[in-house]
């Protein structure tokens, strides 16, 4: 897995407000960063220009491999059930066809025939984190990742962005929650307010 | 090609009747609620239901394209699925040209069929009826673009749906002056008029719905 993402001197304007600057850095394969800060400190807005969604007031960012992302929207179909929703993205990103056991491993394989509308705020969490799994992107933007989620929840995305991690992945994780992994990057963004 | 064939059957599974959303056949039922109540509305003139019939079902026509503007676009750019398309490198523009494929047929080909009710109801002669069909056959390509334009459009702005109805009558205006033109003087010129108009609105509405998503992405 070729996975790099470099951001260099990223400053970012909501509005008419300047949230930060001069925010860079530097992730090579495994390597894992997590960002903190207060609500409307632009954690969010940073994964969004990240992934490309937003543009930069300044800097550039390079990123070499596939992106997946999580954020508080599941991008899955309301009125489809579970297995086909996910279905469709994992037939558009072309995985092969090897049956993951991804529904097993976040605890969704009793869901899988219920319509998406009718799943509760963690459900919806480990849905999309099952969209991402078969997705097999090289580098992850987690968007506060864990809200919504109960404690087996937790357990299981910090085992997912290890082993993510292991396998030459990279990693962006935003979340005021602290992270039970070892060897990641902490950075605080407040520390780069305007 | 599989990109767009798995784009469309998801379309087709969201806005087709039958599709496991109950809302899908509105556009069907308001059609055929509005050439029912016409005669009744007008009273039993056989004459005047003749000649006005055809300009009736352009208008219900258009009406039913326009009812189901909110479940276009809105849906898809709230709950994150076009970030997650634009993550995968899918541009808007080709999400939305699938999307106006899928909206034309979950309304034109049963609105098509619905029109021999009306030309029923109406007492339309045959050589009107071929007409109006054509011109539908014609039109309704234009007016799912045009509806999927609009929602695009107002899927970043609050009261959107009134905007879109303001925003959609006058520029499906063409169409319904050529499509329901075409069956005073019965006239072929007036149909490829509207399949011009058609053409036109097919292929600037994907550009400038995209342009609106990226728009609403950012805002």
């Amino acid at each position: 897995m070729q996975a790099h993402l470099a951001a260099r001197e990223i400053a970012c304007r909501r509005g008419d407000r300047l949230l930060f600057r001069g925010f860079s850095a530097d992730l090579r394969a495994g390597d894992a960063l997590h960002v903190t800060g207060p609500n409307g400190c632009g954690k969010s807005s940073l994964l969004r220009i990240m992934a490309g969604l937003l543009h930069a007031e300044a800097g550039v960012v390079e990123r070499t491999g596939s992106l997946g992302l999580i954020d508080e929207r599941a991008a899955l179909a309301e009125n489809r059930t579970l297995e086909q929703a996910l279905n469709f993205w994992k037939r558009l990103d072309e995985v092969p066809g090897r049956p993951t056991p991804v529904l097993a491993t976040l605890d969704l394989d009793h869901l899988r025939h219920i319509p998406v509308r009718y799943l509760s705020t963690g459900q919806r969490k480990r849905a999309a984190l099952a969209r991402l799994l078969s997705q097999n992107a090289a580098i992850w933007l987690l968007d506060e990742p864990l809200n919504g989620l109960d404690d087996g929840g937790i357990g299981v995305v910090a085992q997912l962005v290890t082993g993510h991690r292991a396998a030459g992945g990279v990693c962006v994780i935003t979340s005021h929650r602290p992270l039970d992994l070892p060897g990641v990057q902490r950075c605080d963004l407040t520390r780069f307010a305007a | 090609m599989g990109t767009a064939l798995l784009l469309l059957r998801r379309d087709l599974a969201q806005f087709a009747p039958g599709g496991g959303n109950g809302a899908s056949a509105l556009p069907l039922l308001f059609f055929l609620a509005v050439v029912v109540l016409y005669p009744f509305a007008v009273g039993p003139d056989a004459a005047l239901l003749a000649r006005t019939g055809g300009g009736v079902v352009w208008i219900a026509a258009l009406l039913a394209a326009f009812l189901p503007l909110d479940r276009l676009v809105l849906p898809d750019l709230t709950d994150g699925t076009f970030d997650q398309f634009a993550l995968r490198g899918i541009a808007e523009e080709s999400v939305l040209t699938v999307r106006i494929v899928a909206h034309w047929l979950s309304f034109a080909p049963l609105l098509l069929l619905a029109t021999l009710v009306a030309a029923a109801l109406f007492g339309l002669e045959q050589a009107q009826l071929t007409y109006l069909l054509l011109g539908l056959l014609a039109g309704t390509p234009g007016l799912a673009a045009l509806g999927v334009m609009i929602a695009a459009l107002i899927a970043g702005v609050r009261s959107g749906p009134a905007l879109g109805g303001l925003l959609f009558m006058p520029l499906a205006v063409p169409l319904v002056i050529f499509g329901a033109g075409s069956l005073v003087r019965l006239e072929p010129a007036a149909i490829w008029l509207t399949g011009a108009v058609s053409l036109a609105l097919f292929a600037l509405a994907p550009f400038a719905g995209g342009a609106a998503v990226r728009a609403a992405r950012e805002g």
